[in-house]
């Protein structure tokens, strides 16, 4: 039940991670710090204008500026382009052209018109300046609901419709549901567009690197494999003369998911050209550039009896694509589509998706895609629910949840959950909460009249993560596996490389996945490499997103290595004169049964391999084991969070006092790092609660656009946690392990803003639009106030 | 161009600069100096923060012509050989960073915090850390990392 479980191996304990020396040293690897000799330096220019045609382009100023080698705009690149979708999740889906540099059209602020080659990085900036560009407007597309109307400017012209796909997925019969129902409750919620602002920018170089065809491409990415994959098609640069390397990488948050026009113009340039290209991007370009995440309008209507028995469920949501489909931008929404019946029975949920174009910059996978949003729903709406019953939130929450002993459970989506005890990460939660005597204060405040009113805010969420078994992904008509491949590679003297698909950008792989290996191959952690990230060392992976690493690495981790100790088995019962039936491994020694004493070591073992002067016939020199796998199922990790808010109701002020999380992840690989994940991911949707928010203009101007107007929390906007894990192990990980990377993300918005109209109900609020400004606030106050909401 | 001189983590370092080039960028494309990164445009995020005499400063804010003469430390120079400065060990050992990228400037910050207040407490550790952001940590373990570091470093002094 604790954070920490008994162990004797590696598994289970805080290993300080093996990263933190070259970080903490100023050692580390970005993509930025790479200076090969010969790099001609990439800038962007950028459309000012969020839809516009292109008149008129004049570069002879930029080409005649100090260091500028070259100036290229759409014109040179006509049929290049600068995404790709992999996900066209309807068969009537209108799909959109990115192109790597635009060639008549703009269609959002931050579109790429032109790019300067230069010497050196200042000079490309400056001659960016030089370059004169005449703009025709054709009105900007902002608002979506505004984009559906007839007569609304066209994102595409050609596609005649702004409407991009409708998916719908009926899950039993709603409006018998309803027909039943003695009480419905409908809201409108929204989701707001987010800005990832991973810390390090993103940054590329391209280099032919001279010994072959091969162009080397170092990226801040997430995706590696993927990429490369998809560089090749986009180019047509044969795949094996692309390497793709993500370096170190200064976080990702699903920002980094992506295929890029710079990183397709990095790598065609360096081939062009013949010499290393590079781009880094600005923060001012990353908030632009760079994908936005969310960006719904959720109107959710749930039925229940007046006992407060929730029947069904009815999602309608309008979804903002942004001006273009990136790598999975329509799916971001959908990936939520399973989600909204939470860990709730129900016997229908009726699911309406409507992707949108309009003129701003493309959205995609951040942190948790898809699940915070119907997360967000059912929990909100369960509060809104209990108030209109007037039941206790809490209470209508017991009601209506999977019991613990209803495991496996189908739940009204189809997924089935394999294990789960919200009961014990409740009843944990609330302890370490103090939630009755939160609930007295309340009520004294409240009697009191106090100007400072208490809230208490409930999320009591689970998700679905570990992307995925291969063949759901196919039938949900995405176009990639979700598989995760290992190879454990005993060196001749011992050591072992670890060499993993999954490509880590603050996760710690290095240590949590030397933990598996100690564990199962039994040599020490100190032992072990992990390396990542890199198709010409790692061939094979599905890369880094949607808490998989853990949840399918994991998974070929343990199965490559169990493939080592086997062969070694074989090696070492020829070198102990016995049949490998009666040898015993245990923490890396090969043992006879009933003969302790008669025993070789797996690095004995490793370099009789080597030398392969006496190996048993038909066995093969070197010693490794390789794996591949696909897993069963998604993970579903849970928790209940409880969030204590305290709400100025004269200024509008919101004040997160305690937050308490019991998160369950099953079997934690490393405990230390499990908690960072969540603490990561609490701040993050704490955040989109309480302070972040992108702002547009009615042309289509990013009015939040640098870090001075777009509130990233600072240690000074949040308080420390209070987190603690029950261990449900899954029962279809081996390890038993569950996703934890985006959980915190999930489920601490909700929390926060039913905590806020916690405070605030008995004045008549019954919704507050993120972030919960003190304005926000304040003016739901006082319309609640003069009757409205 | 302007000529330069300054001592940079320990060495002489001399050169022409633009009136234009800002301390970091000296120190990353001159000086090979990457152990510091930058975050912003805007001076927000406080990832290049080094100490300049010993004061921390962020380093896209300070002109490279305004250290001649000065002292620069960076991450790379707050150790001395192999040691590790109490503070980079509080922030392993406290888990305080994740991938690492606003890591150098925090730490740098935080040694700055400390020599000015060697007992802070935490709101006084999250309001002197309000100019460096983190995106990975959520805060909670650089704040223990620095009470961590305060500890150690009191108790040896």
């Amino acid at each position: 039940m604790t954070a920490t479980a008994e162990t004797t191996g590696a598994i289970g304990r805080p290993i300080r991670r093996k990263e933190d020396e070259r970080l903490l040293h100023g050692r580390t690897n970005w993509t930025d710090n790479i200076q090969l000799p010969g790099t001609i330096h990439m800038a962007t220019l950028r459309s000012p204008m969020a839809h516009a045609k292109i008149t008129n382009i004049d570069i002879s100023a930029a080409l005649a500026s100090e260091g500028v080698l070259h100036v290229y705009i759409g014109a040179d690149f006509p049929d290049l382009p600068g995404t790709t979708c992999v996900w066209p999740v309807t068969d009537d889906i209108v799909m959109s052209h990115m192109p790597a540099i635009c060639t008549d059209e703009v269609r959002y602020v931050g579109d790429v018109v032109a790019i300067v080659l230069a010497t050196d990085q200042n000079l490309a900036v400056d001659a960016l300046q030089l370059i004169d560009i005449d703009y025709e407007p054709l009105g900007a597309v902002v608002d979506m609901e505004e984009a559906l109307k007839p007569g609304s400017p066209l994102v595409h012209e050609s596609a005649g419709t702004n409407l991009c796909y409708t998916a719908k997925m009926p899950c039993g019969d709603y409006e018998a549901a309803k027909a039943k129902a003695d009480v419905v409750v409908s809201r409108r919620f929204i989701n707001q567009r987010l800005i990832p602002n991973t810390m390090e920018p993103r940054s590329v170089v391209a280099a032919p690197m001279g010994m072959s065809d091969e162009i080397t491409i170092w990226t801040s990415t997430q995706i590696p494999h993927v990429l490369r994959v998809l560089l090749a098609l986009l180019t047509g640069i044969p795949e094996n003369h692309i390497r793709v390397v993500a370096p170190d990488v200064g976080g990702g948050f699903g920002a980094k998911l992506q295929i890029n026009r710079e990183e397709v113009l990095a790598l065609v340039l360096a081939k062009k050209l013949g010499r290393p290209v590079k781009w880094t991007e600005s923060r001012s370009e990353h908030f632009v550039s760079t994908h936005h995440g969310r960006d719904q309008i959720q109107d959710i209507e749930i039925a229940a009896t007046k006992d407060g028995t929730v029947l069904g469920m009815k999602v309608d949501l309008l979804a903002d694509m942004g001006a273009y489909l990136q790598i999975i931008t329509p799916g971001t929404p959908l990936l939520g589509m399973f989600m909204y019946s939470g860990i709730y029975k129900m016997e229908a949920l009726d699911f309406t998706c409507t992707g949108v174009y309009t003129t701003k910059t493309p959205t995609d996978a951040y942190r948790g895609a898809g699940r915070p949003e119907s997360t967000y729903a059912i929990e909100r709406i369960m509060d809104e629910l209990a108030a209109e019953l007037g039941m206790e939130p809490m209470e209508l929450r017991k009601k209506n949840w999977i019991k613990h002993e209803e495991f496996p459970y189908t739940q009204i989506a189809g997924l089935t959950y394999d294990t789960g005890n919200y009961e014990a990460a409740t009843e944990r939660a609330m302890e370490m909460f103090g939630y009755e005597a939160l609930r007295v204060e309340q009520e004294a405040r409240r009697a009191a009249g106090d100007p400072v009113q208490l809230g208490i805010g409930i999320s009591t969420f689970t998700e679905m993560c570990g992307l995925a078994p291969s063949r759901t992904l196919g039938a949900l008509k995405y176009v990639a596996g979700g598989w995760e491949h290992c190879t454990v590679r005993a060196l001749p003297t011992g050591k072992i490389e670890l060499i993993t698909g999954t490509s880590p950008h603050g996760q710690g792989h290095e240590t949590a996945w030397s933990q598996i290996a100690s564990d199962i191959i039994g040599v020490p952690v100190e032992d072990i490499e992990v390396v990542h990230g890199d198709t010409g060392r790692s061939p094979y992976g599905m890369d880094t997103y949607g808490s998989r690493s853990l949840a399918v690495g994991g998974q070929a981790i343990k199965l490559a290595g169990e493939r080592l100790v086997e062969k070694a088995r074989i090696i070492a019962a020829h070198q102990l004169e016995v049949s490998p039936d009666d040898i015993e491994f245990a923490a890396g020694t090969y043992s006879v049964k009933g003969d302790p004493e008669k025993s070789t070591t797996i690095q004995a073992v490793a370099f009789e391999a080597f030398t392969a002067h006496n190996l048993p016939d038909g066995v093969e020199p070197t010693l490794s084991g390789e794996a591949t796998v696909d897993p069963l199922d998604f993970s579903y990790p849970h928790g209940t969070h409880l969030a204590a808010m305290e709400v100025d109701t004269e200024t509008g002020k919101v004040t997160l006092r305690k937050y308490v999380c019991v998160d369950d992840c099953g079997v934690q690989i490393n405990p230390m790092i499990v908690e960072g994940q969540v603490h990561g991911g609490l701040a993050q949707g704490i955040a989109q609660a309480m302070y972040e928010g992108a702002v547009y203009d009615a042309e289509g101007n990013l009015l939040t656009a640098s870090l001075a107007e777009y509130l990233l929390p600072s240690a000074a906007d949040l308080p420390s946690f209070d987190t603690d894990r029950t261990v449900t192990p899954s029962t279809t990980h081996p390890l038993g392990t569950k996703g934890i990377g985006e959980a915190g993300a999930i489920a601490s918005t909700p929390a926060i803003i039913n905590g806020v109209i916690d405070a605030i109900r008995h004045l008549g609020v019954n919704n507050i639009d993120m972030p919960a400004s003190p304005m926000t606030v304040w003016r739901a106050i006082q319309a609640a106030k003069s009757g409205g909401n | 161009m302007t000529h330069i001189s300054a001592t940079v983590d320990g060495v002489h370092r001399q050169g022409e600069v633009e009136p234009r080039t800002l301390l970091v960028h000296w120190l990353r494309e001159s000086l090979g100096q990457v152990g510091t990164t930058v975050g912003c445009d805007t001076s927000n995020c406080g990832a290049c923060t080094v100490l300049v005499d010993g004061r921390s400063v962020k380093s896209c804010s300070v002109l490279a012509v305004q250290i001649d003469g000065k002292s620069v430390t960076t991450i790379q120079g707050l150790a001395e050989g192999e040691d590790w400065h109490p503070v980079q060990r509080a922030f392993k050992e406290c888990h305080g960073l994740q991938c690492g990228y606003c890591t150098p400037g925090m730490v740098m910050a935080s040694v700055d915090l400390l020599s000015e207040n060697p007992n802070p407490t935490e709101a006084e550790i999250r309001e002197g850390l309000e100019g460096n952001l983190c995106r990975c940590t959520g805060y909670h373990n650089i704040v223990k990392a620095v009470q961590t570091a305060a500890a150690e470093m009191g108790a040896t002094t």
